[in-house]
């Protein structure tokens, strides 16, 4: 008990070092409007389904296909389904599947990197089994995991919980492996600076190295990788859908109202243009949340700031 | 420049108005392009019986007599079709003999014998040639050329409907001297053969990319002497059903585009461009529910969907009241009206068409009824729950999973079915599987569409012909696929009624057209009335033609360029 | 480096024996089935026997055996026939690695489809790192300034966008209203003279310019962040105050130590040309390697799907050996041991 209200003074008071990086993060005008613009999009789609009282799911037959109006303020799709409220909910699901993914493939992708950059042992063994991953053909290799996975997780999660997971571990699993690559090349030239020589010199452990002195240097291509794999991942989320892999049909993600409105581009062009638009904002203040981190938290770049 | 232009005008108006007086030529209307969006893998019909590779070599290999769009038999390489009445057939139905045209070339310059026929029954009746086609050729005994223009087929039973092998786009006739060293497993490295068969028909093959594009060019050596208009015919493949419609109907960059399942507003807005028009022709295929009849929850392991003789019943769909409730809650009219537009019309019948096979006696679900839905349900003692759910006295929740293959207007239909079987208390969960594992059969996958792991699934069925016998055998006791027979067979709703297989045999004996006709409207209705599926739409095939082309009319059980030999330019 | 590259290559042959086995095993597990997109009113006996003539009713370990025996030696062989002219041994006999959806040799289908693959993706490519070092370096260097956010915004939301959506966008502008270009690739197009060499360019505009600004925008923001860690490194400094030039500055030490990420991703990304653009090339009926790729696997045809990945598994393999000896040349001071 005593540890978890320690846990909660400290996040009560911030240290000066938390204050500090917060400072330098909130100069960077881009990382602030877009920590806004950020925290405004979750907290619609996480409180929009409950204030807005349309159901995504519930065709209007008789309003169809129609523009925007102060009843469907992102007009209806072809089922006389309100788009706004598939917007929200799809939101959802988009961001979540994102973030997680993201950060599942961030976090392979970096540690095998790590690794396999540093140690010249597991370097081989690594890269080989990252070039596996690369030539595995995914289509196939989903259908196997559907197959075995989709029905035991449905019975221990439910239908939607079931997916989610299955999901952002497929996503996840086949996608870390630019990051690693990325990663890896990065520690090879790093490792080989004047500062690691040193630490290393000085007895420094590994993980202690590869921990203070390496990643804080490779940070940059891992949040560059962070920032396109969310969108990948919304993306990708669309596409196993069709594998009958991705949520049900009745559950609106970004992806799917993007997919199924583009043959509506002619028709109801801002059934496509809303998700298409959400997913870029969305990247847009990853990618700028991201700088303005590396640059809060890099100590040489905060005189360009 | 006003007066050269006008002089221009004239001499095009003079040519024009002179071909048209005089005979067309062979040739004489140009190249034409024509979009399949799932492309041609392989001109032969015998090793793969996609439709894409059917038609792909129709224009070049014939069948001894085709399918009209109305579903008549027309003579091909035949003088005439051989019946009963003629002497064709024999009086007690065991034989057929065929009678070929005289005069007939190949492409080649070579004349077209009755050997040929033969060789074409021998290539694929073949025991490892995995001929796709082979059940076209069922029952037969012996294939005999009798003399050089005539063939006869004999079979082991008396056939009623004898025109199963070498009709329509399903069995046209191999020349026998291309394809000598490709019977049996030699076929695997005919790839020559394979890519450019010989053929009979207004065209030839000149180039052939797999899965791309087929070009064809007119054969010279072609019976009728005008024919083809056209002097090439370039068969483009790739992307996808919207593409293909816009390349017709929009952009004017070809002539026909194949298969176009396109959302029909979209389409009716692609056709407002003025390029060209809808071409749909209805055959016998109908969108349809199946109904479980058998128990699928996944803790039953391995009885799981396995039909063992009245035990092991679906807990809520053996109700008739539940099933007839299921199909009156739908509305028929807006799936038609939302996903298919002209490619649709609602039915509630197996058998849609011919004229003659069509029953009268279930249309009354053709109008939805929410009301008497759940009129039905609450006599039947399902109460409705406080989730919106009924349940019965023994606690059994009408909750469906309801499954289809991957494909935009299945899952819109899914969606609205959900909906409206929502307002009788009915829940729904929604399942789409890839096609290509869906209708795989692949034993080991859980999500075949005959494994049925669900307690409803959609999905299209139709028969190949017009004669519908062999459809009907589908449903038969022995037909119930289960893990005895790894999981073959079509009996998909596991419907078991030995009163219906009675018909069934009874049907396999019966000659007489009418009387044919009476027994399968029985059969239909037995199939609907007892709740082993719930049609919902019979399909057409929907094409779009560019306004200049002429003569391509569709067709839903042949080819649907059975008759690219007229096609032509309008001007 | 030599001894390096040697024992790497020695590596690669058991690396991608395994790798090949590990996507047969994938692709005869995956439940997807070769008379999958078979009409119905073909009966269930008749797609067993189909089944049976394809040879998938042997074990796993022979049908793997034949496929890499055919692959390892017999395609070779051919193709030293064919290029050659001599005939080796018994060549009457050798069986080719036949497809199953279209019964022709997989080694023809992929040669038919190199043409357009190339042109189109190695085009994209190319242009796309020609558009993303400008831009990665001039970001960077000018970190903030209107170029770099205007930038940053195009690029990311180029990246965001699907291609399936920016190409359909195209087709609808430049197709069906303004009718500048084709909607449809032909293949069959020889270019011979200047009107067939316009059509050329003209069918593959479309094409290229979406994928081309899809590579660039991942592509120019990794140069950008490495840029930008290098630009404030103290090699940078020193050069700078020995009164180096500020162009050979950042062009010479700079850029060059930046692109070790960049190396990277193009490494991976030119076996990814092999692979096919797939959703691309079915907007554009393009019918490249991807298309043949992706029917293979919609019609569970295990040679083809098989042959295709595992030459895209060797090209992983070799690149990447590429990318590490090169990471040697940009930074000498990585050495492997």
């Amino acid at each position: 008990m005593a540890s978890i209200s320690s846990t909660t003074e400290t996040m009560k008071a911030p240290t000066p070092q938390w204050m500090e990086t917060w400072k330098q993060f909130a100069k960077h005008k881009g990382a602030l409007v877009s920590l806004i613009i950020f925290t405004i999009i979750v907290l619609a789609v996480i409180l929009g389904p409950i204030l807005w009282p349309l159901d995504p799911n519930y065709s209007n037959l008789r309003a169809r296909n129609e523009g925007p109006s102060l009843a469907h303020p992102f007009g209806t799709d072809n089922l006389g389904r309100d788009l706004f409220a598939a917007n929200l909910y799809g939101g959802r699901i988009s961001l979540a599947v994102g973030a997680v993914a993201m950060l599942i493939s961030i976090f392979i992708g970096t540690i095998i990197g790590l690794i396999a950059g540093y140690s010249s042992k597991l370097d081989g063994l690594l890269m080989r089994f990252t070039d596996m991953f690369f030539a595995l053909p995914r289509l196939p290799l989903l259908l196997v995991v559907i197959m075995l996975y989709r029905d035991k997780l449905r019975s221990l999660f439910g239908p939607e919980l079931g997916i989610f997971m299955l999901i952002v571990f497929i996503i996840g699993a086949t996608s870390w492996m630019t990051t690693a690559r990325i990663v890896r090349g990065d520690v090879l030239s790093v490792k080989e600076r004047e500062f690691v020589t040193a630490a290393s010199a000085l007895g420094s452990k590994n993980g202690r190295i590869l921990g203070m002195h390496i990643l804080p240097n490779v940070l940059s291509p891992i949040l560059v990788s962070a920032t396109l794999g969310m969108a990948t991942a919304i993306i990708t989320e669309s596409a196993l859908s069709f594998l009958g892999l991705g949520f049900p049909s009745d559950v609106p993600t970004w992806g799917r109202l993007l997919f199924d409105g583009k043959d509506y581009l002619t028709l109801t062009p801002m059934r496509v243009v809303w998700p298409g638009l959400f997913i870029s904002i969305v990247v847009l203040c990853v990618n700028f949340m991201g700088d303005g981190l590396r640059d809060a938290m890099d100590p040489r770049s905060k005189s360009k700031a | 420049m006003k007066s050269f232009r006008l002089l221009l005008v004239a001499i095009f108006a003079l040519t024009f108005t002179v071909s048209s007086l005089g005979f067309a030529q062979r040739g004489s209307a140009g190249e034409a392009t024509i979009l399949y969006w799932q492309a041609v893998s392989i001109p032969n019909p015998y090793l793969s019986g996609g439709t894409k590779d059917l038609d792909g070599a129709a224009p070049v290999i014939e069948p001894l007599a085709s399918y009209d769009p109305a579903g008549n038999l027309v003579p091909r390489l035949v003088d005439e079709i051989p019946t009963v009445a003629n002497g064709g057939v024999s009086e007690d139905l065991t034989s057929i003999t065929w009678k070929l045209t005289e005069g007939i070339l190949w492409s080649d310059g070579t004349p077209l014998t009755s050997a040929d026929v033969v060789f074409t029954g021998e290539y694929c009746m073949n025991e490892e040639a995995g001929c796709q086609q082979v059940a076209n050729f069922a029952d037969i005994e012996s294939i005999e050329a009798v003399d050089d223009l005539t063939v006869k087929i004999t079979f082991g039973v008396p056939k009623p409907f004898p025109y199963g092998a070498f009709v329509s786009y399903t069995g046209p006739i191999l020349q026998a001297a291309q394809f000598a060293d490709c019977i049996g497993a030699q076929n695997q490295s005919c790839t020559e053969q394979n890519f450019a068969p010989i053929g009979t028909g207004p065209f030839k093959i000149v180039d052939f990319r797999t899965n791309d594009v087929v070009v064809y060019e007119a054969n010279e050596n072609y019976r009728v002497a005008d024919q083809p208009a056209f002097a090439r015919v370039t068969n483009k493949g790739g992307g996808d059903a919207a593409g293909a419609a816009r390349a017709v109907l929009e952009t004017g960059e070809a002539d026909y585009g194949w298969n176009l399942q396109v959302q029909p507003e979209i389409l009716n807005q692609m056709v407002e461009a003025g390029n060209g028009e809808i071409v749909a022709a209805f055959g016998p295929n109908v969108e349809r529910l199946m109904i479980n009849s058998t128990n699928p929850d996944s803790e039953l392991g391995d009885e799981r969907s396995v039909y063992m003789g009245g035990d092991n019943a679906h807990p809520f769909l053996s109700d008739p009241a539940v099933r007839e409730a299921l199909s009156l809650a739908i509305d028929r009219e807006i799936l038609t009206e939302i996903g298919y537009g002209s490619a649709g019309q609602p039915t509630c019948n197996v058998i849609p068409a011919p004229a003659a096979y069509v029953s009268t006696a279930n249309d009354g679900c053709l109008v939805q009824d929410i009301e008497k839905a759940n009129q039905l349900l609450d006599d039947a003692g399902w109460v409705m729950g406080n989730d919106g759910v009924r349940t019965n006295v023994d606690g059994v929740k009408l909750s469906v999973l309801y499954q289809t293959s991957t494909n935009a207007v299945r899952q819109e239909t899914q969606a609205l079915v959900k909906q409206w079987w929502s307002e009788i208390g009915v829940a729904a969960e929604l399942r789409n599987i890839d096609a290509s594992v869906f209708f795989g059969g692949d034993p080991s996958s859980p999500d075949t569409f005959q494994k049925f792991y669900a307690d409803i699934e959609m999905y299209t069925n139709g028969f190949s012909g017009t004669d519908p016998e062999a459809y009907f055998k589908n449903w038969t006791c022995e037909e119930i696929p289960g893990p005895d027979n790894g999981w073959l067979g079509g009996n998909v709703p596991r419907y078991c009624n030995p009163e219906y297989d009675a018909l069934v045999t009874e049907m396999a004996a019966t000659a007489a057209l009418e009387d044919r006709a009476a027994l399968g409207k029985k059969m239909n209705d037995f199939l609907v009335q007892e709740g082993a599926m719930i049609p919902l739409i019979h399909r057409g095939s929907v094409s779009a033609k560019s306004n200049s082309l002429t003569g391509a009319t569709g067709n839903a059980w042949d080819s649907e360029l059975w008759n690219i030999a007229e096609w032509g330019r309008s001007e | 480096m030599f001894q390096y590259t040697v024992r790497r290559l020695l590596i690669s042959i058991p690396t991608l024996l395994v790798i090949s086995f590990v996507i047969f095993f994938i692709l005869d597990t995956a439940p997807n089935d070769p008379t999958g997109n078979l009409p119905l009113t073909i009966p269930p006996e008749v797609r067993a026997d189909i089944r049976k003539s394809l040879g998938l009713d042997d074990p796993l370990a022979v049908r793997y055996a034949k496929w890499a025996q055919q692959f390892f030696i017999s395609e070779p062989l051919n193709f030293i026939e064919s290029t050659t002219g001599i005939s080796i041994g018994n060549s009457e006999n050798r069986t080719r690695i036949i497809s199953w959806q279209t019964r022709g040799p997989v080694a023809d289908a992929i040669a038919e489809r190199m043409p357009q693959t190339l042109w189109v993706l190695g085009l994209a490519y190319i242009f796309g790192i020609l558009i993303a070092i400008p831009v990665g370096v001039i970001s960077a260097y000018k970190q903030y300034s209107i170029f770099d956010q205007v930038g940053t915004f195009i690029s990311l939301v180029g990246f965001s966008v699907p291609t399936f959506f920016t190409g359909l966008l195209a087709i609808i502008l430049f197709s069906v209203k303004l009718k500048w270009f084709p909607s449809i690739y032909d293949t069959t197009l020889v270019v011979k003279d200047w009107p067939t060499f316009v059509l050329q360019v003209k069918q593959m505009i479309m094409p290229v310019t979406v994928l081309a600004f899809f590579n660039a925008s991942q592509l120019s923001r990794f140069l950008r962040s490495s840029m930008l860690d290098n630009l404030s490194q103290d090699y940078a400094r020193t050069a700078r105050s020995k009164g180096l030039q500020e162009r050979i500055v950042v062009l010479g030490h700079v850029l060059r130590n930046s692109m070790i990420p960049l190396v990277t991703i193009i490494a991976l990304g030119i076996p990814a040309i092999f692979g096919g653009a797939i959703i691309t090339e079915q907007i554009f009926r393009i019918n490249g390697l991807g298309a043949l790729l992706i029917q293979g696997i919609y019609n569970a045809d295990i040679p083809m799907v098989q042959t295709l990945t595992f030459i895209f598994a060797i090209l992983i393999v070799v690149f990447n050996l590429i990318a590490d000896i090169a990471y040697g040349f940009l930074d000498p001071r990585i050495r492997y041991s």
